[in-house]
């Protein structure tokens, strides 16, 4: 490639591959950045974690919904029929639970980031690739969205679990796990599958939340970074 | 490799802000040659430019016109990976909010730029500690920022800008944010490594107890070079003030 003097020696992939950040220490520094500052970590994944224990109560009492139709129908010998409108219902709830999420992670990864200009501006004054920079950011994001997403998957479900022992007994409420939470196009899903789908969507959608503010803080000028207030 | 005098040129360095209607002219054409080696402080009043013509120095910021060479090199030319590079192994920059990292202890901080270069773990400690000792702080290397005076952050922040031997520390007002007496030892420190390891020092700086330190002080006012003075110059001048300010 371009030859640039002779103070940086020329060939863009002998250069790139002097700076290096080995994954074992980007594990470390993430980990660190998590615990250390475990407050910030934990109102950071609140609203992750809101979302999904908004979307979990809804499909398990989808599920148990279900449960209690089919107590009903063996009642009466009757088949009750599926029931449109709370299928319909079901999914409105868990895509209004899911865009809850979204905005909640957006805010939360945008934050996360605009505190942290000063550190990256510094980062980069050390040598940090701008890469490196996005990588240390998306798998913060990507620890605080699953477990947000587990820990709401939790508390959501136990929280409905306890309501819904209580109408129907623990026997028909713990059943529900096999029961079908949600009709998505003609696929019957059960609740333990959706719970997995959720708290994988969970995650996803907190590392897609970072990855824009971080890149772009990434790339800003040192110079720009450091003159940060926080 | 061949070794140049000038280890940082400018050439008609412009910086140009345009802030609504007006036009800001941070930088108005400056031409500064600075010697490998030397000691050199950039001094003026705030808003004079000095900060933006270091953060062009240092490749922290992009001129409006103008070029900045390293050794020769356009810094223009670089891409962002051969900036990284400059970055890592060539300067070292000390601010004056210190700018450590808060998440990781001193050692941490100063090994940093090690991982960066590559060094393996093993060796970037023992060097680590070698540079903690250095500045005086080798029983201070398991504690983070928040547990460390001003002065202390200040020096881990030095040993930590020597961490890849660079040819060169950029040092934004590295007194500010300290009192008379750290500040002098800070002084103090950073004339040490540009003896010892014969390290060109670049500072931007309001603190006049640099200029007893200095090889050259450059004056800046208005984003021009107001004057340059060489050390035999600034003795003389010294002399005097203190004399003043005593009297």
């Amino acid at each position: 490639m371009a030859t640039v003097g002779q103070g940086v020696p020329s060939g863009r992939i002998q250069v790139e591959s002097q700076i290096v950040l080995p994954w074992s220490r980007t594990l470390q520094m993430t980990r660190e950045n998590i615990f250390v500052r475990f407050g910030r970590s934990v109102i950071t994944a609140s609203g992750i974690f809101l979302g999904i224990a908004f979307m979990s109560a809804t499909l398990f009492h989808s599920a148990a919904e279900e449960v209690q139709r089919q107590v009903v129908t063996t009642q009466w010998g009757v088949m009750a029929g599926e029931n449109p409108e709370m299928r319909a219902r079901t999914i409105w709830l868990v895509v209004m639970s899911l865009l809850v999420a979204t905005v909640g992670i957006v805010n939360s990864m945008l934050m996360s980031v605009t505190e942290r200009y000063k550190e990256i501006g510094t980062m980069k004054c050390l040598g940090a690739l701008d890469r490196f920079i996005v990588r240390l950011f998306i798998l913060e994001a990507g620890i605080l969205g699953v477990l947000g997403s587990l820990v709401g998957a939790v508390v959501g479900t136990g929280a409905m679990t306890l309501v819904i022992a209580y109408r129907i007994g623990w026997a028909k409420a713990l059943s529900s796990w096999t029961e079908t939470a949600l009709v998505l196009g003609g696929w019957s899903v059960p609740l333990w599958v959706g719970m997995i789908i959720g708290i994988g969507v969970g995650g996803l959608l907190s590392v897609c939340a970072a990855l824009y503010p971080a890149w772009r803080a990434a790339k800003m000028p040192p110079a720009a970074a450091l003159r940060s207030e926080f | 490799m061949s070794v140049y005098e000038y280890i940082v040129r400018t050439k008609d360095l412009m910086k140009i802000y345009i802030m609504g209607d007006t036009e800001v002219r941070a930088i108005d054409g400056v031409a500064l040659d600075i010697r490998r080696g030397e000691y050199i402080s950039i001094m003026g009043p705030s808003g004079s430019g000095k900060s933006t013509l270091f953060n062009m120095i240092g490749g922290l910021d992009k001129p409006t016109g103008g070029t900045v060479f390293i050794d020769e090199t356009d810094m223009a030319q670089l891409t962002a990976s051969e900036l990284a590079f400059l970055r890592c192994r060539k300067i070292g920059y000390i601010f004056q909010t210190f700018n450590l990292i808060p998440v990781m202890t001193a050692l941490e901080n100063v090994t940093l730029p090690m991982i960066f270069a590559g060094m393996s773990t093993d060796g970037a400690l023992d060097k680590g500690v070698e540079l903690l000792k250095t500045v005086g702080l080798a029983d201070r290397r398991d504690h983070k920022p928040t547990e460390l005076s001003g002065g202390q952050q200040q020096r881990v922040a030095i040993a930590r800008a020597l961490a890849n031997d660079p040819a060169i520390i950029l040092a934004d007002e590295p007194t500010g944010n300290l009192d008379l007496k750290t500040g002098k030892e800070i002084i103090s420190l950073l004339k040490q490594m540009n003896e010892d390891k014969k390290v060109t020092i670049i500072s931007a700086t309001h603190d006049l107890k640099m200029i007893d330190v200095s090889d050259r002080v450059v004056w800046i006012r208005d984003g021009k070079i107001e004057r340059i003075e060489e050390r035999k110059d600034i003795e003389l001048k010294v002399g005097m003030m203190e004399g003043e300010e005593a009297g």
